[in-house]
């Protein structure tokens, strides 16, 4: 088992599946030459050539539209947003094109296209990059979207999209690439669909997915010392959303918090918490209870960026809330 | 669509039953097979079950009182739809009281629009709700241990019960009240003093279900049943050499697993007896199913050892045993009580050397029997000691003679004499 960053481990699931599948290729802006944005890509030019790593002008609605006729015309494009904040331009090709074809085509088409790249905020990009716009895809019926939050699910999940035969919606985080994490050394798939437990706890649920799961783990580490209990419930997918280890753990705990990086009207955390009351109403012994990012467009001041950001603080103190303990 | 639950007919010779306890309240959803509420019979405490799905909308007879059989006794509907065509119009004359309400008075002819004499349900749960605020965990877990959320004081912001509430409420209930017994302990004189002087000559004790059946039943069979007695003696020494080598042998079989045998095994060879009187003909029962009395606190019943002939000592003790305790734990179902083709009294374990039983109906007889002492006998023209039993047969004479009673009785004699005859 290898120690490696979450940005390796992606490059290694890259370079697998483009050595498994020659329908395979990987496409966007600095891919190629530069190794990538944040260097997910690196070497991979060099192995695999121009024709499967290709890098394209500044045009992302041009680019995922080749993506999608590719995927029409069977090859297995992944498509690289340089960050998803970018995506914006390329989504009449993803929601009209890739999340419909196979639908209205009568599945004459499949649409095996991974659309990938680094989601949330960084430091200091400001409002217009530093987006986590998740609950905005996993609102299309059609799209699957993950959101891994370690190497070990980055590697697992990333080849597991780009073997679907359906358009995956792939978040990463531009934080999280330097993050290290235990890799097996031999192959492995993590099926998409599947929600793990981060941490086992027995006094109050947290969900939390991609980089909040860092947070939550922080959180709860924090609350252990008030001898507070917490489980720490990754998604990793968000639709579809395995939803049955929440309610499991819920029912458990009789609370829940969860965690979300981005604006709370309509985000993904307010379905789950549907979910949650619509399941397992007779296990809650508090209102379930969301840490969301400000519900403002993202300050550039550093002070105000962190006020606006989920803490671990802020989480601790939603966790006091609904254990009644302040 | 609302519909009326009635009090279901839970044994053959039930004619009304007490709710002692209802499983669900108002309110509360129900689906069809779910229990609804525990109903003492003339014969046992059962669960009568719900035969449709809703809410609960009314529980109409208290806990504790009596319906009759096809009486009101709850509604089940809808959470809103207005049920009030089906509510008694005075809630109180619908709960049978025991002592039997005289018939209602004709109903003056009402000059203006019914007024409702009780609440509906929806005006009671908003006053039971006003104020009261509680999580939905609490809110289940009150239901499950029966804490009434209004006598408790919520933790919760706002005043919201929670969980820990009920899991002190329930802690609190199951603790043992420490300081009672010693106040108890001194004033029990005192009061036992004056329970004295407040005494009245004599006081009422409330019929029991099982004591009013025993009543009435026994009363149709003295009455119409024309009774006769047959006493027999048998020398019991093998069967106690018997029963007493199976004890050493760590057996649980007892004397009277063997007497049950014995009968069983006589009443096979004689039809006669194991049969029923049918009005314009006499019913032979092809099955052997014995009825053994079993004493309760507050009467007796009669569980059924099913085809008693054909099943070995080892498993008609184990379920005379069984079914023994299930009767004192009123845990009997309709189906273990009924069906008798003979009875056995047993009153030897108490010292009653012999006594006459009286029979039950529709059974054609039923076998009293008595202590098995140490008496001397004359063997050989010589004194000695033997184990001697005495069993009474009561015969209904319309359907055998003398004779025949007679005969089956030195069948269970021989039985019982001759221990290995039965193997």
């Amino acid at each position: 088992m290898a120690v490696m960053t979450y940005r390796d481990a992606l490059n290694q699931a890259l370079r697998e599946e483009l050595r498994r599948d020659a329908r395979v290729f990987l496409m966007g802006e600095e891919v190629g030459v530069y190794q990538g944005a944040y260097k997910v890509s690196k070497g991979l030019l060099q192995e695999f050539g121009e024709k499967r790593v290709i890098d394209t002008p500044i045009t992302e609605e041009g680019f995922a539209g080749v993506g999608v006729g590719a995927a029409m015309m069977g090859l297995r494009p992944i498509i690289e947003m340089m960050t998803w904040n970018f995506s914006l331009l390329a989504m009449d090709q993803i929601i009209n094109g890739a999340a419909k074809m196979r639908y209205m085509s009568g599945g004459q088409f499949t649409m095996p296209i991974v659309v990938r790249g680094p989601g949330g905020a960084a430091h200091q990009l400001a409002a217009q990059h530093s987006q986590s716009i998740e609950s905005w895809y996993a609102h299309v019926p059609g799209l699957k979207v993950v959101a891994p939050a370690t190497a070990y699910d980055a590697k697992g999940l990333l080849k597991s999209a780009i073997r679907d035969d359906d358009p995956v919606i792939f978040f990463e985080g531009e934080t999280l690439y330097g993050s290290k994490g235990e890799v097996p050394d031999e192959e492995y798939l993590i099926p998409i669909g599947v929600t793990d437990i981060k941490r086992e706890g027995s006094d109050v649920t947290i969900v939390a997915w991609s980089k909040m799961v860092t947070v939550a783990l922080k959180a709860a580490d924090m609350l252990a010392a008030d001898g507070i209990s917490c489980e720490v419930v990754d998604p990793r997918t968000l639709r579809p959303l395995d939803d049955a280890p929440i309610l499991n753990s819920v029912r458990k705990t009789n609370r829940c918090v969860i965690l979300e990086e981005g604006w709370p009207f309509a985000g993904i955390g307010a379905q789950i918490a549907y979910q949650i009351q619509q399941q397992a109403f007779g296990d809650l012994d508090a209102p379930v209870t969301r840490v969301t990012g400000a519900d403002v467009p993202m300050p550039y001041a550093k002070n105000l960026e962190h006020m606006a950001m989920p803490t671990p603080s802020r989480l601790v103190a939603a966790v006091r809330e609904v254990l009644y303990l302040d | 669509m609302a519909s009326r639950v009635v009090m279901p007919k839970l044994s053959d010779t039930m004619e009304e039953g007490r709710i002692l306890r209802w499983l669900k309240k108002e309110g509360d959803p129900v689906e069809t097979g779910q229990a609804l509420a525990e109903v003492e019979t003339d014969k046992a405490t059962v669960e009568m079950e719900a035969y449709t799905n809703g809410i609960i909308r009314k529980l109409v007879t208290l806990e504790g009182q009596f319906a009759k059989i096809g009486q009101l006794i709850a509604i089940v509907g809808t959470a809103d739809e207005d049920i009030s065509a089906l509510l008694p119009v005075d809630g109180a004359a619908h709960a049978t009281a025991p002592q039997h309400a005289e018939p209602a008075a004709p109903r003056p002819v009402r000059a203006s629009a019914p007024v409702p004499a009780n609440p509906t349900p929806a005006a009671v749960a908003a006053e039971r709700g006003r104020g009261l605020k509680a999580s939905p965990l609490a809110l289940r877990m009150a239901a499950e241990g029966r804490v009434d959320l209004n006598a408790l004081r919520g933790s919760g912001p706002q005043g919201r019960i929670i969980k820990r509430d009920i899991e002190a409420a329930l802690a609190q209930a199951a603790a043992p009240p420490a300081a009672r017994p010693a106040i108890a302990q001194r004033s029990r004189s005192l009061a036992m003093q004056a329970a004295r002087d407040e005494a009245p000559e004599s006081q009422a004790v409330e019929l029991s279900p099982v004591r009013r059946t025993i009543a009435k039943r026994l009363v149709q069979s003295k009455g119409p049943v024309p009774h006769f007695y047959l006493t027999i003696e048998v020398a019991m020494d093998r069967v106690w050499d018997a029963y007493k080598a199976l004890r050493d042998q760590k057996s649980s079989i007892s004397i009277n697993d063997i007497i049950v045998k014995a009968t069983a095994l006589a009443l096979r060879q004689h039809p006669d007896i194991n049969a029923s009187f049918a009005g314009d003909h006499i019913t032979q029962y092809s099955g052997v199913h014995i009825g053994m009395a079993v004493a309760l606190d507050d009467g007796l019943i009669t569980p059924v050892l099913r085809d008693a002939d054909l099943k070995p000592l080892e498993e008609i003790s184990e379920e005379a045993r069984t079914l023994a305790e299930r009767a004192r734990a009123r845990k009997l179902q309709p189906n273990e009580y009924t069906g008798a083709t003979f009875s056995i009294s047993n009153l030897g374990m108490m010292g009653i050397e012999e006594f006459s039983a009286i029979i039950n109906p529709p059974e054609a007889a039923i076998l009293a029997v008595g202590a098995i002492r140490k008496v001397p006998v004359v063997e050989d023209g010589a004194l000695a000691i033997g184990y001697r039993m005495k069993a009474t047969l009561s015969v209904d004479h319309r359907v055998a003679d003398g004779a025949s009673g007679a005969r089956f009785l030195q069948t269970l004699q021989r039985f019982l004499e001759h221990p290995l005859l039965m193997a």
